[in-house]
């Protein structure tokens, strides 16, 4: 690996994991979370969201009070109150999940314990699982992590030869993946999280784990302390990418090159012209891309291989070697790769370089549209369908519509 | 511990931010998690603002907690006031760091850094974002005045006459962030050029730390927003003397009576009673002949505490509306909200949660519900028409076109924007004369159709009438049902009144003790109902 690798500290301008609710309470309808937290972690929710348009949402805040930080109540059996409200109310829910928020971590509220007392409580009718998604200990898609490696140890055990799908995708996108890994010969795919929160997966020593997303580190060192094997892939982001990924898997299935290729080439085809008009708004312009998702580096890869894009910087809230390590080989040689973020600085950076096009969190984009640097919301690219090689043209779609926007807008000034 | 699925107000931090973000040369350092910074999005998306909020959060992290937060205060601090070169500082911290006590105010304040600094001290875990607001402007303001000579008792609110000028006033409350603000602001301005009145410093929105300075050398100072800005105009009436007025002047009315109030402080004439039918056109539209349609309309009001008060008074005494549900989120604003709703006849609902308010509004079953964007989905659902009147704010309540909702125009824009949602009164009656014609659609409303499912599939709701018969032993021993010709006779009337019918026969038919209602019952009622 020849990338630039960097680092940096500072005042970050990042989403904490309690925004990936967003996405998991509709992955799984069975499901509600309830974040044990404040006011703010309410208003969070709500506002990253753009939520107003619920009848009664799958998500909630128990919001501390003075009472509760005062120990004038027991903030324990405050919890078990709203939760018994909550599930009385909502009798359809079969998993609850109590979501840590940066107050309850700090003032070390047991959440663990509540679970496992609620749980007794329950005895079975609803299971109760905890994680954290606060934003002193997670950004932004680490909640999923969270979210699904408190799972793990839920998962009943199987020594059954199966492909495991690890991480949330559009239902389309999975309905179509599952469909190519059977077309390839791969005949047991389960996904995780599934549907229904009820509907676990088992996990055992031939469990062979694709990631569909490149921010579980928790889940898949647990799941791999579980005897299962983590393909070792680039994410399924891009053509290439996405055939790269189903090879993994195809190979580990002793599948052969031919079928592969029988199966893949026409997709790859098909790929390429979806692409095109893509890659010609977007080949030879400069992206910067600030750190939120995650999904940074994969798309940098994305982008410059096969959109033909020049990578200014890539930024990432973190980064973990062992799970990028395929995408960091594919970056040419000294891409600069910057951990961690000091947003003053890179703003900074941005504006020194003046790249073509920002990928940015929402609290930035408009700022830099007003001093004439097109970005694109990194938030938009967790809840898009961009997984898959079909889907390869749509994803380069959401980088080249910025570009097609500021050219006919800026076509209409002219005189 | 309360279970909170959504809610009006954000934290009292953002409150801070909004004064901060509404202001020039005023930079904020919070200390905060990084999660913390979704709150710039409510600036840069739904005010759709072309530069970030002069924000600075420390992002501390779990494992900073070890180590000293303090220091990293003070970096942050330091690098704020070195990046931003600010004309004075806020310091404060969200809910988090307030549980880790690092009190950043005190140690920014011990820095030496030579500007103002503004300690904020903002309980997140009792209090929300307008009185963080509140808190924040009030604090800003006596910490840049307190060293201003001040002698209450000396200030003339007519020296103006003696100095031979204008006399001036301080517009306060307007921020980002608030329902309509920029365009009140204008409007505002106009109104009082148009009597000679000039407006010496608008605050928070635009103000610098000069114009902070300025403040007291207005004559009065008129509150636009109660919720903002009372506890500064409170102080500075205490303070430096200057009265300030206390109407909003939203509606005609109001804003008749904000002008007189405003003129007899500053000892000028007051103006013509007549200057409202003059200048706007909600009189004149109002008592027009297709108005007639308005007269008892039922409507339900929830919002602020600011613009609740004004949509009662305007709906109950401009539009000739029925109101039948009354209450706020702003528990600040309880007592006037509760006040207006006794003198309506009804008992507020002081609520924060979104889902009793939606009960409230299906209970009274209105005609139109004025209400925040959250009120409008409710409303939605039950199919009711629905106008938005308050904040939250939502990315279109800040419309590219000029829409106020004080003054003269502003009177004009709540006409409009309250009464299209509802069938115009000529459409109303050439409904009922083409109904039988098949063209027609039975539940087709012109031009909004805003009647949605629950309507026409579900039956109506009894509850609003059970709740108003006394005799509570019949109600559970009658079980009401419509013969056949009592149906086919409510086929006739007009889809829009039927639901209303329907539940004025069963709620007459339950008095009168009948079981079964017939076309004779429901022209008893109907006589009933009419005497």
């Amino acid at each position: 690996m020849s990338a630039n690798l960097l680092k940096e500290t500072g005042p970050r301008e990042v989403f904490c994991g309690l925004t990936s609710i967003v996405w998991l309470h509709r992955r799984m309808p069975d499901a509600f979370f309830l974040v044990v937290g404040s006011r703010t972690c309410a208003h969070l929710i709500q506002s990253a969201a753009g939520v107003m348009i619920f009848a009664e949402p799958r998500f909630g805040t128990a919001i501390l009070s003075e009472r509760d930080l005062a120990g004038l109540a027991d903030a324990h059996d405050e919890l078990k109150r709203v939760v018994r409200d909550l599930l009385a109310r909502r009798p359809e829910i079969r998993t609850l999940f109590l979501v840590g928020s940066c107050p309850s971590e700090v003032i070390k509220l047991d959440l663990a314990r509540a679970s496992e007392q609620l749980n007794e409580e329950l005895q079975g009718r609803v299971r109760v699982v905890n994680y954290s998604g606060s934003g002193i200990e997670t950004t932004f898609t680490q909640g999923e992590d969270g979210a699904l490696s408190a799972l793990v140890p839920m998962l009943p055990s199987g020594t059954e030869r199966q492909l495991l799908l690890v991480g949330t995708l559009a239902d389309a996108v999975e309905d179509r993946l599952i469909t190519l890994f059977k077309r390839l010969g791969i005949d047991s795919i389960r996904s995780f999280p599934p549907r229904q929160s009820t509907d676990l997966p088992a996990v055992g020593p031939g469990t062979q784990v694709l990631l569909c997303q490149p921010f579980l580190s928790d889940t898949s060192r647990r799941l791999r302390d579980r005897g299962a094997e983590i393909l070792n892939a680039p994410y399924p982001l891009g053509a290439e990418g996405s055939r790269r990924w189903m090879e993994a898997a195809a190979k580990a299935w002793g599948i052969d090159d031919a079928r592969i290729s029988a199966t893949l080439d026409p997709l790859m085809e098909r790929a390429a012209l979806a692409l095109e008009p893509h890659r010609q708004t977007l080949a030879g312009k400069r992206i910067f891309l600030l750190p939120e998702s995650q999904l940074e580096l994969p798309l940098a890869r994305f982008l410059q291989r096969e959109c033909g894009m020049e990578l200014v910087e890539v930024g990432t809230p973190y980064l973990n070697r062992d799970l990028m390590r395929s995408e960091l080989e594919l970056l040419p040689d000294g891409t600069r790769v910057m951990e961690g973020q000091h947003v003053e600085q890179q703003l900074d950076r941005v504006r020194e370089a003046r790249p073509d096009l920002v990928v940015c969190g929402m609290g930035l984009a408009n700022p830099l549209e007003a001093e004439g640097i097109p970005t694109k919301w990194s938030i938009e690219l967790v809840f898009s369908p961009i997984h898959g090689i079909d889907q390869a043209g749509e994803l380069a779609e959401l980088f080249s519509r910025p570009l097609h926007r500021h050219q006919l807008l800026a076509a209409g000034r002219q005189p | 511990m309360d279970l909170t699925l959504w809610t009006y107000e954000g934290p009292p931090h953002v409150g801070a931010m909004r004064i901060a973000a509404s202001m020039r040369g005023v930079h904020y350092v919070l200390h905060a998690p990084q999660g913390d910074t979704y709150a710039d999005l409510l600036f840069t998306m739904i005010e759709r603002r072309g530069q970030r909020p002069p924000v600075t959060y420390t992002t501390f992290q779990a494992r900073d907690l070890g180590g000293d937060t303090a220091e990293l205060v003070k970096r942050h601090v330091r690098e704020a006031v070195e990046r931003f070169q600010p004309d004075a500082l806020l310091v404060g911290e969200s809910c988090t760091a307030e549980l880790i006590q690092d009190q950043p105010g005190a140690l920014a304040s011990g820095m030496g850094l030579g500007l103002p600094i503004v300690s904020l001290e903002l309980p997140a875990y009792s209090k929300k974002e307008n009185w963080g607001a509140a808190e924040t402007l009030y604090q800003l303001v006596r910490g840049l005045l307190r060293q201003q000579p001040a002698d209450p008792a000396s200030h003339n609110p007519q020296a103006w006459k003696e100095q031979q000028r204008r006399p001036r006033v301080n517009l306060l409350g307007p921020s980002l962030l608030g329902f309509r603000c920029r365009d009140d602001v204008v409007e505002i301005r106009k109104l009082l050029d148009r009597h000679g009145i000039e407006v010496s410093v608008v605050m928070p929105l635009d103000a610098s730390v000069r114009d902070v300075m300025r403040l007291p050398e207005a004559d009065v100072n008129v509150c636009l927003y109660p919720e903002i800005a009372e506890s500064t105009c409170n102080w500075l009436e205490r303070t430096f003397g200057q009265p300030c007025t206390r109407t909003v002047p939203i509606g005609i009315g109001a804003t008749s009576d904000f002008l007189t109030e405003l003129h007899t402080l500053l000892g000028l004439e007051p103006p013509d009673a007549n200057e409202g039918a003059r200048q706007s056109r909600l009189p004149w539209y109002s008592e027009s002949v297709d108005s007639t349609y308005l007269t008892g309309k039922r409507v339900f009001i929830f919002g602020d505490g600011t613009h609740v008060l004004a949509a009662a008074r305007i709906a109950s005494q401009e539009l000739g509306f029925k109101v039948v549900g009354l209450g706020t989120y702003s528990r600040e604003m309880a007592r006037p909200v509760r006040a207006k709703a006794k003198e309506l006849g009804l008992e507020a609902l002081i609520s924060d949660d979104y889902l009793a308010v939606e009960a409230a509004m299906a209970e009274v079953v209105p005609e139109l519900v004025l209400g925040t964007q959250m009120e409008r989905h409710s409303a939605k659902r039950l199919g009711i028409p629905c106008a938005v009147i308050s904040t939250p704010m939502h990315v279109q309540d800040v419309p590219a076109r000029y829409s106020p909702q004080m003054g003269w125009e502003g009177a004009n824009v709540i006409f409009d924007t309250w009464v299209h949602p509802l069938m115009m009164g000529l459409e109303e009656h050439l409904i009922g004369m083409f109904r039988h014609d098949f063209e027609f659609v039975d539940g087709h409303q012109s031009h909004l159709g805003h009647l949605g499912g629950l309507q026409a599939a579900q039956p109506e709701p009894l509850t609003a009438d059970l709740a108003t018969t006394n005799d509570s032993e019949l109600q559970a021993n009658t079980t009401l049902s419509w013969t056949a010709d009592g149906e086919a006779e409510l086929k006739k009337i007009p889809f829009f009144v039927r639901g209303k019918v329907r539940r004025n026969t069963e709620t007459f038919a339950r008095e009168q003790g009948r079981q079964h209602i017939d076309s004779e019952t429901l022209y008893d009622a109907k006589a009933h109902f009419s005497a």
